[in-house]
């Protein structure tokens, strides 16, 4: 088990992370989820024990390994870029760090046989790094991390140069990879879908702190704060400040939104509503669906589905239909609010209502 | 602006190339439109970005000519085609402040400063770096550089064409959104030529109007976002757009009928035989329907990925994605029954043309 | 407090300290101690306070050296630098003439500096010396040894021909570092050879040609072996630098007072010049965030 307790890093007077404490468990999977400068790579480093905090400390099973450096830990990291010895083959990069740890002969070859087959990695095992695809070559260096039997191991968006499908390939195989080590994985990605792939726990960051730690699914459908449902959601989450007065969601230049049954015990006041992409739509599908008339800015189709830019009050929203739909910019177009899935957040930012929750 | 069209370009990174599998390009023949949006979609090594830079006059091809309208431009040096590129990698002049970068190409063709002075402030509006305009580009951020490089390709107003090489890697997706609806409004607002190099389905599909995918050098399919999805002509086609891919399972002919596993499908206007070593049905996980009716799987692994699900699954020894709805329910004795409107066949990894559909 | 302090690693820089110690402060002292005391041998001393110093500045031989160290620094700077970023642009950056070129480019570097004098010293000789027979059979009186503008022109030639190198190598090494697209970009943005240079390269080189100019210039301030040996300070006095002048006040003349008040000016200025070269480089072109 790794715990942080109140873990900030300030360089040269600029805080890169702040006040953060987490608990990641042996043989678990934790997703660090946030944009580029949110504090991912800076927080791994403390974790590792490449950088020292400027206060707080580091627990390895309740041992404090606050100052200890990174060789005296078990700590593996895969970095973005693939890190490989290219004069040497795949099978003596996979052996690297036996071979500093002195394991004898037999045992190495068993272990970066294992690991080889693992990453699937066995036919090429004589080959040199360069002569391998990009996804072969940060296999290895997944290999190298695995026969480690680290402790913990970091990936730092370690699919982030990979090819689309490529990503989607490995990214389908690491959980099975994870569940065979009982090592703590901690994975940071920018991209809120890997995190939703990859499930486990995600802990959102966002300016050096963490907005919110929990089960993956659980965060997504029910984020603490707007902050952390904005660094969850891709297409970004569609919002909108409004002033409820008694049975409407007001907002100015419009005659507002029905406030729906679950929402009536919500006091009056300012709220942010948020919702995604998908709980826009054409059709009004539901009885607790409420129209909006929105002015279309631009539309996308992938081919099976349509993202359909609108604005609305002055507010951008994106939506995600099925299907392939051609719109006319600026044309004027009545869609639903799929207010099931709506959230809705107090003036500070809390979430006070979730996904199909009902309001206190 | 100009239409682009390429004659039987071949290029070889090779002195002397022998055998097919020694060019990089193997035989392209296409036109792009003049004003029209296209994305080049394959993964890495699939030649697009060669294609690309043989466009701009970075590579001179080995065989073959291109043309800008009726112009062969085949011999001009890329100064000579008036064309603009954005790299994958931000490129930024980096003692030049944020405007200077945006004034370079204009002043480099002796633009007037007043119009240099217009065009480079609606530029920096757009890309939303105003506050920025006098700062030199140094300090700045990979994706602040990486505005300021598409920026710089956008500059220009009378480009043949604007061409741009894998632009999105190194922002955020947050900022992928915006930056992407922004290409697409500029294509509307002043409609140049524009090419996209991509490997992620996602932002080809999005941007272009027409798709052109790559595999090995070869063009494999071109066309509409919706006919790539609804009838790749290749199986690589059905397996690289999608996520997940399209579902390929092996299939026989049985007299004018497709037969996978126990079930029979009718495809109108299947021929009564087809001479090849391998058939395969292919249907998209978004087209399997889930349910108490039709072939029995055994499923494998659900992945909630938030908005819908993913179910992995076993049909008869060959695993299917099925993709369903995030509120829906598996079944407990699950079953999957394919829409008919959606098959498609493929021989030999080639699409079986059928009746109705073409 | 950002800070983490580590005392163990002062002890890793000890032995160093010790070291410089030795070979630098202790030298450097007793010179000091030189500078402030007169002597008239037997190792009797007196108390002399600034008096050597004021000769020293006072004095028209030192101010002249110092002229002419100024004069040559700048001139060679001048040519090194601008040869030096000709040459590193137009070497090849691929294919066999790669290690040719750079090992044509290394090869003055490896010569022992009192060599190259000699070198230099029968090479532009009238009777037998290549450079100074051709000139003669062209008709130009050229000689060396009693012409101040043929000593100097062939100090700086000797001088030219030995360092150039040093800055084609370390602007090379800066050239070879820009990737490709930054070209590739510059094409299409239909950029000037001269636009390529000032907003591409020459960036890029700038940190390695800080670094050049900083060592040419502490190397051709302290300049004396090559001269030494080519025209020994003359004819007359008209190549002697600092260095040479030191060493006939403390040699040959056995000033060894001014000597010292001497060598601890001449240490301070070079200090003080390298000083001002740093920070006006380090700061040209970056700016504060």
């Amino acid at each position: 088990m790794l715990e942080l307790r109140d873990v900030s890093k300030l360089v040269s007077g600029e805080m890169h992370i702040g006040n953060v404490s987490l608990r990641l468990e042996a043989g678990s999977l934790n997703v660090l989820l946030g944009p580029t400068l949110a504090g991912k790579t800076s927080l791994m480093r403390l974790m590792a024990g490449l950088d020292q905090p400027t206060s707080g400390t580091v627990h390895m099973d309740d041992a404090d390994v606050t100052g200890v450096p990174v060789q005296k830990r078990s700590v593996a990291m895969v970095y973005q870029q693939f890190i490989n010895y290219p004069a040497m083959s795949v099978y003596e990069n996979i052996a690297s760090p036996l071979r500093v740890a002195g394991v004898d002969k037999a045992t190495l070859d068993r272990k970066v046989r294992q690991a080889a087959d693992l990453l699937r990695l066995a036919p090429y095992l004589e080959r040199l790094p360069l002569e391998l695809s990009g996804g072969q070559q940060q296999r290895t260096a997944l290999a190298r991390a695995m026969v480690k039997d680290a402790r913990l191991v970091l990936l730092d968006e370690p699919l982030a140069n990979l090819d689309y499908k490529l990503r989607e390939e490995l990214r389908a195989e690491l959980p099975r990879i994870f569940a065979e080590s009982g090592a703590i994985f901690v994975y940071a990605t920018t991209e809120p879908s890997e995190a939703l792939l990859l499930g486990g726990k995600t802990a959102t960051l966002s300016e050096g702190r963490v907005t919110q730690f929990g089960p993956t699914i659980e965060i997504f459908r029910n984020p603490a704060d707007l902050l952390t449902a904005q660094t969850f959601s891709d297409p970004p989450l569609n919002t909108i400040e409004v002033r409820k007065d008694k049975n409407r969601f007001m907002l100015d230049g419009s005659d507002g939104l029905p406030v729906p049954a679950r929402l009536a015990g919500l006091s009056d006041g300012v709220y942010t509503l948020g919702f995604q992409p998908h709980h826009l739509s054409f059709k009004g599908r539901e009885a607790d669906a409420v129209s909006v008339d929105a002015r279309v800015t631009v539309t996308e189709i992938t081919g099976s589905e349509s993202f359909v830019h609108l604005d609305y009050a002055g507010n951008q929203w994106v939506m995600l239909e099925e299907g392939v739909h051609r719109l006319d910019v600026d044309e004027t177009l009545r869609v639903f609010i799929d207010m099931r899935h709506l959230l809705v957040f107090d003036e500070a930012g809390r979430s006070v209502v979730t996904d199909r929750a009902e309001a206190a | 602006m100009a239409r682009i069209n390429l004659k039987d370009i071949r290029h070889a990174y090779v002195d002397s190339p022998v055998s097919d599998d020694d060019y990089a390009l193997k035989r392209v023949d296409h036109v792009f439109e003049d004003g029209g949006a296209y994305a080049l979609l394959g993964p890495s090594g699939c030649g697009k970005t060669t294609l690309l830079n043989i466009i701009s006059g970075l590579l001179h091809p080995s065989e073959g000519e291109i043309h800008f309208g009726a112009a062969n431009v085949t011999d001009l040096p890329t100064e000579a085609r008036n064309i603009a590129q954005v790299f994958q990698f931000p490129v930024v002049y980096d003692t030049m402040t944020v405007y200077d970068n945006l004034a370079f190409p204009l002043r480099n063709r002796g633009v007037p400063e007043d119009v240099v002075d217009r065009r480079v402030r609606e530029i920096i509006a757009m890309i939303g770096l105003q506050d920025r305009a006098g700062r030199k580009a140094q300090g700045l951020t990979a994706d602040e550089k990486q505005k300021i490089s598409l920026g710089r390709g956008l500059a220009r107003a009378d480009v043949n064409a604007i061409l741009f090489d894998e632009p999105l890697t190194v922002i955020d997706p947050h900022m992928k959104w915006a930056l992407r609806t922004q290409l697409k409004e500029l294509h509307r607002r002043f409609g140049h030529t524009m090419v996209y190099v991509t490997h992620d389905q996602t932002e080809a599909l999005t941007f272009a109007d027409t798709v052109v995918v790559m595999y090995e050098g070869e063009i494999v399919q071109i066309g509409t976002p919706e006919e790539l999805f609804e009838r790749p002509r290749h199986t690589f086609v059905g397996y690289f757009i999608g996520s997940p891919g399209m579902n390929l399972l092996s299939a026989a002919m049985d007299g004018g009928m497709v037969r996978v596993g126990g079930q029979s499908f009718a495809l109108p206007g299947v021929p009564q035989r087809l001479s090849a070593e391998r058939i395969e049905l292919g249907i998209r996980p978004e087209f399997v329907r889930l349910g108490r009716e039709g072939m029995p799987i055994s499923i494998a692994k659900v992945e909630d990925i938030g908005r819908k699900k993913i179910v992995h699954a076993d049909l008869e020894g060959e695993a299917i994605a099925v993709v369903i709805d995030e509120d829906a329910e598996v079944p407990a004795e699950p079953c999957v029954a394919f829409d008919p409107a959606h098959l498609n066949l493929y021989a030999d990894s080639w699409r079986v043309e059928t009746e109705g559909r073409s | 407090m950002n800070k983490t302090w580590n005392n163990k690693a002062w002890f890793m820089v000890l032995p160093v300290l010790a070291l410089v110690a030795f070979s630098a402060v202790i030298p450097l002292m007793t010179v000091v101690n030189y500078s402030v005391q007169d002597t008239f041998g037997n190792n009797v001393f007196f108390w002399a306070g600034t008096e050597w110093f004021q000769e020293i500045l006072d004095s028209d031989r030192f101010w002249a050296a110092m002229g002419r160290n100024l004069a040559f620094s700048a001139i060679i700077l001048c040519i090194e630098v601008s040869l030096g970023i000709f040459i590193a642009l137009n070497m090849p950056r691929k294919g066999w003439g790669v290690p040719v070129c750079l090992v044509l480019m290394a090869l003055p570097l490896l010569i022992p500096f009192n060599v190259v004098g000699t070198i230099w010293q029968v090479f532009g000789r009238i009777d037998i010396g290549l450079l100074g027979r051709t000139l003669a059979e062209l008709g130009i009186a050229y000689n060396y040894v009693n012409n101040p503008v043929h000593a100097w022109v062939t100090i700086i030639l000797m001088d030219v021909w030995h360092w150039t190198s040093l800055v084609v190598l370390l602007c090379y090494a800066g050239l070879v570092s820009i990737p490709d697209a930054y070209y590739q970009a510059a094409k299409i943005d239909g950029a000037s050879r001269w636009a390529v240079f000032r907003y591409i390269q020459l960036p890029k080189m700038h940190r390695v040609l800080l670094i050049a100019i900083l060592l040419r210039f502490m190397d051709s301030f302290m300049i004396y072996t090559e001269p030494f040996v080519l025209t020994g300070g003359g004819p007359g006095n008209t190549t002697t630098f600092m260095s040479i002048d030191l060493v006939k006040l403390a040699i040959g003349e056995f000033n060894l007072g001014e000597a010292a008040a001497m060598s601890i000016v001449y240490f301070l200025i070079i200090l003080l010049m390298s000083w001002v070269f740093y920070t006006v480089m380090t700061n040209y072109g970056t700016e504060k965030r």
